[in-house]
């Protein structure tokens, strides 16, 4: 991977950029949106111009997607009509169905 | 303050999410079936104590949990740590072929990604040691924040992010396993 750590500040405010070891350690906050805005930023330049951190977000994001995707199940009928059923009984038995 | 007549219509959409959870965490469906039943029927009587505007989906995920803690977990008692430290990062992205050559669009890492199985998938993430699933249950399917996760499983926020970093190397190693078995990972990469 590269190892341009140090961005090209050029303006009074010296604009952060991390490097790659700084991306991968902070790999998954940067995806959870757990990151201050500051670091956040800072990951992004480095993103700018480092395609090998950008190919290892881009798998770490894919690979979530697929987990969420694939850890779906579908409800069984029964249990829908279960759930509404004894949610129905209850309301009637603690008398709020009369509004 | 919620009122009880208008629990169905905000919390019946939420069934979805909460059973594939709930099929994670007792790991068969007929638990699984009760488990939802049971959150349903707790989060109706205590419907009236819930704040409306706040989370619903964050709550309802409290009780499922909750519950799962109290009526499973007591059941069997399972070793809860597992040694992940020797599981370096990026560990399924290394053992797919990532990093060996870079180039633009989706990578083949990436598509190798999507031959993993709806059972593959489901199966690594029941093989993590309960509280990691837990944890990656609640922030990599169902998008919770860390703060979220900390308030459902009633854990300080550190505790989340270090069950989350252990959980998810565990993860990527069970994958690396499952993709090894059908050739789509090479085990020993380098």
């Amino acid at each position: 991977m590269s190892d341009d750590a140090v961005g090209a500040g050029d303006g009074g405010e010296e604009p952060e950029v991390a490097d790659c070891e700084e991306t991968v350690h902070r790999l998954y906050h940067f995806l959870d949106g757990e990151l201050t805005e500051d670091r956040r930023r800072a990951i992004r330049a480095h993103l700018d111009d480092c395609g090998p951190c950008v190919d290892v977000v881009g798998f770490e994001a894919e690979l979530r997607r697929v987990v969420a995707d694939r850890c779906r199940d579908r409800v069984p009928d029964q249990l829908r009509e279960r759930v509404a059923r004894l949610i129905d009984h209850e309301r009637v038995v603690s008398g709020g169905a009369s509004d | 303050m919620a009122d009880q007549a208008d629990f169905a219509a905000q919390a019946m959409d939420y069934m979805p999410s909460l059973y594939s959870a709930a099929m994670r965490m007792t790991r068969n469906p007929s638990d699984a079936e009760d488990l939802v039943q049971e959150t349903y029927l707790k989060a109706y009587r205590a419907f009236g104590g819930f704040q409306q505007g706040t989370n619903l989906k964050a709550w309802l995920y409290k009780i499922l949990t909750n519950t799962f803690i109290n009526t499973y977990r007591a059941r069997k008692r399972r070793p809860e740590e597992s040694d992940v430290e020797d599981i370096e990062d990026l560990y399924l992205y290394h053992r797919l072929g990532g990093g060996a050559a870079t180039g633009l669009g989706r990578s083949a890492e990436e598509e190798a990604l999507d031959r993993f199985t709806d059972d593959e998938v489901k199966a690594a993430i029941e093989s993590l040691p309960e509280s990691f699933r837990m944890a990656v249950l609640l922030a990599d399917v169902e998008g919770f924040s860390y703060k979220e996760i900390a308030e459902i499983m009633e854990v300080p926020i550190g505790t989340v992010m270090s069950r989350l970093h252990r959980g998810r190397r565990s993860l990527q190693r069970a994958l690396a396993e499952y993709g090894a078995e059908r050739g789509l990972v090479d085990v020993h990469p380098g």
